[in-house]
């Protein structure tokens, strides 16, 4: 299916306007097969715009996106999604297995319901995110962490080879923060490809691998290691980054 | 033009001005519904009003209506408390129960009575001159006049004195109330308001004419202006154009009066949506329409100046190349250089596209502007 | 005994339960959509811009044939929720004005057309009129045919791209995300709704139909939390009150159809606020009073172990008034003691003091080892 030498993403010039100026400006970014990579930015720095103008949920001023060399409409089978939780109505009269099996209309199709086989799939994505006892939980009563991980859940059942997530550590508890990333860090060890808009720049060495700072432009991107300096914060951030690290550069970092 | 004639007309003019004023609030507040719901179930003040009195004339009826009208916000905003419906359920569910109570009495007990539903829902404003007013023995004019014209200066009265608790209520419900401001009591005088007008209306065009009138023209000016002040005198103007021209149309075809007034305020409406300049649907249609090609030709602008003396700007400066490079297409690129020639950034030589002095300039500001500020965080 | 047989044998009768049956499900089962999709007066608007519909069609066709008045409804009907949404979406009148507005100004139309339709020689106001109010005893076995045939349509529908209409309520980018249409999902579920209003405006009319759309869902909420479920309670309790309104209406003298069906359903609905588990506003209450009591029960049994540690025995008593003086609801503590003495927890000694029995310092003390604090 798809060639060892192919990138999962390949963004090419993407330019995203709103009214006359752009949110997004000449967007080039190429993302390798089995990373796990942060998107990080300022506020309005365009990072959902980015994840939502790949998933052709808005239409760009300019450019091109590949993932694994094809268009987004020849591959959606082999990406997954997990957007921000406050786009959704919790009051919905839902349950939580009903919430993940959600996650399999893709494969599905029209009309097509799910089966045993989809059943069994949302089962174990569950018990990955330990969330098998909440089966038939009404979605209301669950907590900002328990949604999210219903949430990824739901991703993990498209069975997708890269995933998009926005801000899934956004307002979790300590516990679910522990099981989604551990769980990111299964993907990635299973060759899955995850890319993440997060806003925690404190761990981002910890957690990822590859990085993309992100204000407007692509200011860089590339291996943590590499990119994640003091420097390429200073211009995404414009120079107001109270910062405390050991894990980028080499003196300690408090810049103002 | 008869005397009966202008007479419907002044009725008309001051019933829409009657309701442009309340409506208002209605529309800023989001709450347009409310007029909806209110204007049905007050059948059933009027209703129980009669069966007290049973006298059509009474302003006892006035009273009934005002109290079920606000009854009717109470239960909604009751509902609303309890949490287990969204808030437009809420409203949907009340004054359907309000008014079929008040069309069962209607048909059981009332039912000789000339308080038949169709003229609720309908009026006839026809009519209207022929029931008189009738002060010390003399004939001053259609009742229906005096009614609605006292009304209406009730409502500027109201709108006079509490135009600044108004204005807070509807823009920020929350910092009135942490200035001492009660929204609830501006709210419930607010749907009095409402109540009052629609059962004074009644009479002469019916319930879904006051729904009408109450919503199309504030909706109108809210198009045309952002100042409060403003937007209260145009839709008492746009509602009192729409009466009239709605009279004589209907006059012209001889089709119903209350109808064609209601479907006049809309007309206006659809005109203000489509064509007012700016926020019109056609304008910015336009407007989004040339945003659009400008922005992408500022991003050719940059594109030619980033490339600008470089070795491979033979390539890239080419006409053709920019369907590969910016995924545009045939038509669009056709149509960007056509612009970007036009507008004097930049000529042609054979295949290549060269800046001028204008369009270099431009691209130097465009790069300025687009690049963000440095931001705190 | 009688009237359960002439529901079937008298044809009136018989035409208008069916009809109200058939109505009662169709809207109540689409209308959960709607609510939850927070379009519960998208009903409203769609019902009131059919008068204009039935009018033109009238027109246009020159026949009474319930067919085409109702393919003029629908049609009316959608053209008056596009316009909301177009309105909606390009300008800044926000959702409750715009279908407001559409309501009004569309029937003021439709009003136009009646009274112009009423001056041609073949139209009697009366056939057109009943889409107003509804009149069910008008009601033909050919009305009912259709009504069926297109109801179950609907239902047919609804049930086949079932997943498609619960994504699209739930999370709407989501599946468009997976490569679904949402857009056409969303006009085929707009579409089913419309033909639900359609087929019951001549039961209920205009004015009340949006009742018969928004209440079944909004009472079938209280009960359950599971989508299918609700659109069958849905179903089910439009269904019992479009039944109840008809046979009310029949029994009684005077009694109009529609907004006795509109009362039958309120009361359903009532009925669910109040009673409905979990959700219930009596559900909530009784458990708010259950909590308070135990809480009060716990409160005194504790001070009582308390003023015990005192002494040597456990069983030491205490007048009430000591208990009341440690309390922060004194004029409850008697009451509360009365509780505690039904469970067996204390006993009062013929001094009239009180004391904790071997089970109420068993239980005590359980309660103090939860909390953490070992005596």
């Amino acid at each position: 299916m798809e060639s060892s030498g192919v990138n999962a993403l390949e963004v090419r010039d993407l330019t995203v306007a709103y009214r006359d100026k752009p949110v997004l400006w000449d967007i080039d970014l190429t993302v390798p097969k089995g990373v796990l990579m942060a998107i990080i930015g300022p506020n309005g720095a365009g990072k959902t715009t980015l994840i939502r103008s790949v998933l052709s949920l808005l239409k760009p001023a300019a450019g091109q996106v590949r993932i694994f060399g094809k268009p987004y409409d020849d591959q959606r089978q082999s990406v997954g999604y997990v957007p921000q939780r406050g786009s959704v109505d919790w009051d919905f009269p839902t349950s939580v297995l009903d919430v993940v099996l959600m996650g399999r209309y893709g494969n599905l199709g029209w009309i097509k319901r799910p089966g045993m086989n989809d059943h069994q799939l949302a089962m174990d994505a569950l018990k990955k995110v330990a969330m098998d006892e909440f089966t038939s939980r009404q979605i209301s009563q669950l907590s900002g962490g328990q949604q999210q991980r219903v949430f990824l859940a739901r991703a993990l059942v498209q069975q997708a080879s890269l995933y998009f997530m926005d801000e899934p550590f956004q307002g979790v508890d300590a516990k679910t923060e522990r099981t989604i990333i551990a769980l990111l860090k299964e993907l990635r060890a299973a060759g899955k490809t995850v890319v993440v808009v997060h806003h925690d720049l404190q761990t981002v060495p910890d957690y990822f691998d590859w990085v993309t700072l992100l204000n407007v432009r692509c200011v860089t991107s590339g291996p943590v290691k590499e990119v994640f300096t003091e420097q390429n914060l200073r211009i995404a951030y414009g120079g107001r980054v109270a910062f405390k690290s050991e894990a980028i550069g080499s003196e300690t970092n408090q810049v103002t | 033009m008869s005397s009966s004639q202008i007479e419907i007309q002044l009725i008309a003019i001051v019933v829409a001005a009657a309701c442009a004023l309340p409506g208002v609030f209605l529309v800023l507040r989001r709450v347009a519904l409310l007029s909806d719901a209110i204007s049905h179930s007050i059948l059933l003040g009027i209703v129980l009003a009669f069966f007290i009195v049973e006298d059509l004339a009474s302003p006892l009826l006035i009273v009934a209506a005002a109290l079920t009208g606000v009854f009717t916000v109470f239960l909604v905003e009751m509902i609303n408390r309890t949490r287990l419906v969204k808030e437009d359920a809420a409203i949907g569910l009340v004054f359907p129960v309000l008014f079929s109570i008040g069309v069962i009495l209607i048909s059981r007990y009332a039912g000789n009575v000339h308080l038949d539903i169709d003229s609720v829902l309908l009026g006839e404003i026809a009519f209207a001159p022929f029931n008189r007013m009738v002060i010390a023995g003399m004939d001053v004019g259609p009742k229906a006049l005096w009614v609605m014209g006292g009304i209406l200066i009730i409502n500027i009265v109201l709108i006079i004195l509490f135009f600044k608790e108004f204005k807070l209520v509807s823009f920020d419900s929350g910092l009135a109330a942490a200035l001492g401001f009660s929204p609830t009591v501006i709210t419930y005088l607010l749907m009095t308001q409402v109540s009052i007008t629609a059962v004074g209306a009644f009479d002469a065009v019916g319930s879904i004419l006051v729904v009408a009138l109450m919503i199309a023209p504030p909706a109108t000016a809210y198009i045309l202006t952002d100042n409060m002040t403003r937007m209260i005198i145009y839709s008492a103007l746009i509602g009192a154009v729409g009466a009239v021209s709605g009279y004589w149309i209907a006059h012209w075809l001889d089709v119903s009066i209350a109808g064609s007034m209601a479907g006049m305020s809309g007309v206006l409406f659809g005109l203000a949506f489509l064509l007012v300049p700016k926020r019109g649907l056609l304008a910015q249609m336009m407007r989004r329409r040339k945003q659009k090609r400008e922005f992408k030709v500022v991003m050719l602008l940059i594109h030619l100046y980033n490339h600008e003396g470089l070795p491979e700007a033979k390539c890239e400066c080419r006409k053709d190349h920019l369907t590969d490079h910016l995924s545009w297409s045939e038509e669009e690129s056709r149509q960007v250089v056509e612009m970007t020639l036009r507008s004097g950034y930049a000529s042609i030589d054979g295949e290549l596209l060269l800046l001028t002095d204008r369009g270099r300039s431009t691209a130097k500001e465009a790069i300025i502007n687009w690049t963000p500020r440095t931001q705190t965080t | 005994m009688e009237f359960i047989t002439s529901i079937f044998t008298d044809y009136t009768l018989r035409s208008v339960v069916f009809g109200s049956a058939i109505l009662g499900i169709v809207s109540g089962a689409l209308g959960s959509f709607a609510v939850l999709r927070r379009q519960s007066l998208l009903g409203d608007a769609i019902s009131h811009t059919a008068l204009p519909g039935v009018a033109i069609a009238f027109l246009l066709t020159g026949s009474r044939q319930p067919l085409w008045l109702l393919l003029g409804a629908a049609l009316a009907g959608w053209m008056g929720t596009l316009i909301v949404m177009v309105v909606i979406g390009k300008s800044r009148i926000k959702q409750d004005s715009a279908l407001g507005m559409v309501l009004a100004v569309l029937f003021g139309f439709g009003m136009v057309l009646m009274s112009y339709v009423q001056r041609t020689p073949e139209a009697s106001k009366a056939g057109l009129d009943k889409f107003l109010f509804g009149q069910a005893s008008t009601l033909m076995t050919e009305d009912i045919y259709i009504m069926g045939v297109l109801g179950s349509i609907a239902l047919i529908l609804m049930l086949l791209f079932w997943k498609e209409f619960k994504i699209l309520s739930f999370d709407r980018e989501f599946g468009t995300s997976m490569g679904f249409k949402m857009r056409l999902v969303d006009i085929l579920l707009t579409t089913l709704l419309v033909i639900a209003i359609v087929i019951g405006l001549q039961t209920v009319g205009v004015v009340l139909m949006s009742a018969m759309v928004v209440a079944p869902a909004a009472a079938a909420r209280q009960w359950t939390d599971r989508l299918g479920v609700m659109v069958l309670l849905a179903a089910l309790f439009g269904a019992l009150g479009g039944v109840s309104g008809a046979i009310l209406s029949s029994m009684t003298h005077k009694l109009p159809t529609g907004p006795t069906a509109v009362l039958c359903i309120s009361t359903i609905v009532i009925i669910s606020l109040l009673f409905a588990p979990n959700r219930g506003l009596i559900y909530r209450q009784l458990s708010y009073l259950r909590r308070r009591r135990a809480l009060a029960m716990n409160s005194v049994l504790l001070d009582l172990f308390e003023l015990a540690q005192h002494h040597k025995r456990a069983e030491h008593p205490h007048p009430l008034n000591t208990l009341k003086s440690m309390s922060d609801r004194p004029e409850r503590v008697e009451r509360t003691l009365l509780e505690l003495y039904d469970r067996g927890l204390v006993d009062k000694n013929t001094d009239g003091l009180w004391y904790l029995t071997s089970e109420g310092q068993s239980h005590a003390k359980k309660q103090l080892g939860e909390i953490g604090v070992m005596s």
